[in-house]
C-alpha cells in the first residue's frame, strides 16, 4: 500500500525552481533514499512533504493532499529529523522528547501522564532512558542525536522524514542511528524517507534510492542501479568506485584523482 | 546492542507520570518574597506603620478571625488610600513588566528581547512627550498622558510589525528584531526632538519618562487592571508553546505548531500589557529582563516555570524598588527606573556569576 506518492512536484524559493517535478512513491513500511549532490533539492523536497513550503503538483499522503491537511494534522503523520535540529540547551532531554507530543495536544495543551509514559518509551526504545534527566547541552552528538530521534518516536507518525541524520556524527554512532532506524522501521512498521550523503550507508540502509540534481529526478531504482560509478562520475563529479560484495552489501569508495595523486608523490 | 548501564540512582524520586514542574522550593521562596516585599511596601514610609500592625490590620479584614485593627484612623487611610493603591500598582507594573519581556524572549529566541525591543517603549515615549511638550489637552493633560502613551506604544510594535512582515515574511525572528530597532530608533530620534524644542518641559518629559509610581489612589489600578488581566491570561495560556518555539520555528511548525499565529498572538498580548504598564508609571527599564533570566538560572528554563514565576517575581522586586525610590532621599523621590537599574545589575551579575550560563 502506498503511503506516500509525490507526484510532478515542484517549488520555488526566492524565484529560483529548486525541485522541478519529482515523482516518487514509497510503500508503507518502505526505506526510500535521496541522493544527489549539495543543492539538487533533497532537503527541499523533505520540506515539502512535512508541509513547511509551498509547493505545487501533488503530494499524496495515505489518501490526503499535504495540502489540504491542517498542519497538526500533518505532524500527527509525518515526523521531521533536520539535519541540524535546533536544541535547546537547558531543556531536559524528556522535557525535549515530550514536545514529540504536540500534535496530540489542544492548541496550547498540557502533556498528560500518558504523554510522559509515551516519551519515557521512546528513549526506551534508543537506548536512551538514562540520559531523560540530563540537560541537553551535555549531551554528545550521537546521545543528542537519539534525543532527536525519540522525539520524533513519541510523535507517533507513520512517515519519518530524516534530513542527513548522521551528519554530524562518528563512524560509530552514524551506524548505531542507522541501525536504530532500521529496527524502527522494521518493529514499528515505520515508513522512511531520507536525504542522504553517505552513498555506502545510502546503499546498505535504503531499499530503493533517487538521485537528485538541479531539482530533478536524476534516476531512481535499487541501490545496484542508482549507484554505479559512472551515474556518481556524471551528477557528482566525483571518481568512485562502487564495490557490491554479497555479505557487505554495497559500498562506494572515493577514489583520488590520478593528476592530483602525481602531484603529491613527488 | 548498547544497552544502557544500570539506570538506577538516576532517576529523581518524583512522580514518573509527571514533568517536572515550579519545585516547591522555589514556589514558597517566591510566595514568601511577595508577602515580604508587600508588607514592608505598605509598613515603610514618611510614617511608619510597622510590618507587625499592618499584617494585623490587613488580618482583621479577614471574617472569623477575631483579629482587631491597632491602627488609628489616619494610619488607617495612610495604608488603604495612599501606600496600598502604590504598592498594586507596583505589583501589576512589575508583573507584567517582567512576563512580558519573558514572553519576548521566548517568541523571539533572543536572551536580551524585553518590552523596550520593538518599539513600544519609544512609541509610548513619543506619545507622553507630545502631550507633556504641547500641553495638549489643556487641565485634562495628565489623564491624557497614559492614552497617548498607550496608543504610541501600540503603533510602534504594529508599525514593527508591518516592517518586519513585509520584508521577512513574518517568518524570521531576526528580521522582526531588527524592523523593531529601526522604528525605536526613528521614535526616539522624533522624541528627542521634540523634547529639546520644548525647554521649559524638559524637566516633566524627564521624571515620566525615569518612570514614577505616583499614583492618583485606586484611579490607575482600576484603569490598569483590565490590560493586565487579558495580557496574563493570554500569556500564561501560551506557556507550553513557548517551549515549544525552543526549537525554531521549522521545527515547531513540523511539530504542528502554527508559528506565526502564536508569534503574533504572543506579541499582542505582551504589548498589550507593556502599554498599559508604560502608560502609568513611565519607562522602568531592566525589570523585563533581570526578572526572568533570575528565575532561568536558579529554578528552571521551561517557561512552565519562568511564566508564572516571573508574574510573582517581578511584581514583589518593583515593589521593593519603588520603597527605595521613596525612602533613599526622603522627602524626594528617585525615579524608580534608576533605582531598578542601580540595584538590579549588580544583583544580576551576582547570580550571574554564581550560576551557570543559560539561554533563553
Amino acid at each position: 500500500m502506498t503511503a506516500l506518492a509525490v507526484e510532478r512536484l515542484g517549488v520555488d524559493l526566492d524565484g529560483v525552481r529548486v525541485v522541478d517535478g519529482v515523482t516518487l512513491d514509497l510503500e508503507r513500511g518502505g526505506w526510500l533514499g535521496l541522493i544527489g549532490p549539495n543543492g539538487a533539492g533533497k532537503t527541499t523536497l523533505l520540506r515539502a512533504v512535512a508541509r513547511l513550503v509551498p509547493y505545487d503538483g501533488s503530494i499524496v499522503l495515505d489518501g490526503d493532499e499535504v495540502a489540504s491537511l491542517r498542519r497538526r494534522e500533518v505532524a500527527r503523520r509525518v515526523a521531521v529529523v533536520p539535519q541540524i535540529p535546533v536544541i535547546p540547551p537547558d531543556a531536559s532531554v524528556l522535557e525535549y522528547v515530550v514536545l514529540g507530543r504536540t500534535p496530540h495536544l489542544g492548541y496550547a495543551g498540557s502533556p498528560g501522564p500518558g504523554d510522559v509514559t509515551t516519551a519515557r518509551s521512546a528513549l526506551a526504545r534508543l537506548d536512551a532512558a538514562h540520559l531523560a534527566d540530563r540537560r541537553l547541552g551535555s549531551l554528545s552528538g550521537g546521545e543528542r542525536q537519539r534525543a532527536v530521534l525519540a522525539r520524533a518516536v513519541a510523535q507517533d507518525a507513520e512517515l519519518l522524514l530524516l534530513d542527513e541524520p548522521t551528519s554530524a556524527l562518528d563512524v560509530g554512532a552514524q551506524q548505531q542511528v542507522l541501525e536504530l532506524v532500521a529496527s524502527l522501521r522494521a518493529d514499528r512498521g515505520l515508513t522512511v524517507l531520507s536525504a542522504m550523503h553517505d552513498l555506502t550507508h545510502a546503499g546498505q540502509y535504503a531499499d530503493r534510492l533517487v538521485l537528485m540534481d538541479g531539482g530533478r529526478e536524476a534516476a531512481s531504482g535499487r541501490p545496484h542501479e542508482v549507484l554505479t560509478e559512472e551515474l556518481v562520475a556524471r551528477h557528482y563529479g566525483a571518481e568512485v568506485r562502487v564495490l557490491s560484495d554479497a555479505e557487505a552489501g554495497i559500498a562506494v569508495v572515493p577514489l583520488r584523482p590520478r593528476v592530483k595523486a602525481e602531484e603529491t608523490v613527488s | 546492542m548498547l544497552r544502557a548501564a544500570s539506570p538506577r540512582g538516576r532517576l529523581p524520586a518524583r512522580a514518573a507520570g509527571a514533568l517536572p514542574g515550579i519545585s516547591a522550593r522555589w514556589a514558597v521562596a517566591a510566595a514568601l518574597f511577595l508577602l515580604v516585599s508587600v508588607l514592608l511596601g505598605l509598613a515603610i514610609g514618611p510614617v511608619g506603620l510597622g510590618t507587625g500592625r499592618v499584617a494585623r490590620e490587613v488580618l482583621s479584614h479577614v471574617p472569623f478571625l477575631g483579629v482587631s485593627s491597632p491602627l488609628s484612623e489616619t494610619e488607617d487611610a495612610i495604608l488603604w488610600e495612599l501606600r496600598a493603591p502604590r504598592v498594586v500598582l507596583g505589583l501589576l507594573v512589575g508583573a507584567m513588566l517582567a512576563a512580558a519581556g519573558a514572553s519576548y524572549q521566548g517568541v523571539f529566541r533572543n536572551p536580551l528581547a524585553d518590552p523596550y525591543l520593538l518599539g513600544a517603549a519609544a512609541g509610548a515615549g513619543l506619545g507622553a512627550t507630545l502631550v507633556i511638550a504641547y500641553e495638549l489637552g489643556g487641565a485634562a493633560g495628565r489623564d491624557l498622558r497614559p492614552v497617548a502613551a498607550f496608543l504610541g506604544a501600540m503603533g510602534g510594535v504594529t508599525a514593527a510589525y508591518v516592517l518586519g512582515r513585509s520584508v521577512g515574511g513574518g517568518r524570521s525572528t531576526a528580521t522582526l528584531i531588527l524592523a523593531g530597532v529601526t522604528v525605536a530608533a526613528f521614535l526616539t530620534a522624533l522624541q528627542t526632538f521634540v523634547q529639546q524644542h520644548r525647554t521649559d518641559t524638559v524637566q516633566e518629559v524627564y521624571s515620566w519618562i525615569l518612570g514614577q509610581l505616583e499614583t492618583s489612589g485606586w484611579g490607575d489600578v482600576v484603569v490598569m487592571l483590565p490590560y493586565v488581566a487579558v495580557s496574563s491570561v493570554v500569556l500564561l495560556w501560551h506557556r507550553r508553546l513557548l517551549d515549544v518555539l525552543a526549537v525554531g520555528d521549522d521545527e515547531a511548525a513540523s511539530l504542528g505548531v502554527p508559528v506565526a499565529r502564536v508569534r503574533l498572538i504572543v506579541v499582542a498580548a505582551a504589548t498589550l500589557g507593556t502599554a498599559a504598564a508604560v502608560a502609568l508609571s513611565g519607562l522602568i527599564a531592566f525589570v523585563g529582563i533581570i526578572v526572568p533570566h533570575a528565575i532561568r538560572l536558579l529554578a528552571g528554563t521551561s517557561y512552565r516555570i519562568v511564566l508564572p514565576l516571573s508574574f510573582v517575581v517581578g511584581g514583589g522586586f518593583l515593589v521593593l524598588a519603588d520603597l527605595l525610590a521613596r525612602t533613599v532621599i526622603a522627602p524626594a523621590e528617585l525615579p524608580i527606573g534608576v533605582v531598578t537599574a542601580f540595584f538590579g545589575a549588580p544583583f544580576f551579575a551576582v547570580i550571574l556569576r554564581t550560576t551557570r550560563t543559560v539561554g533563553p
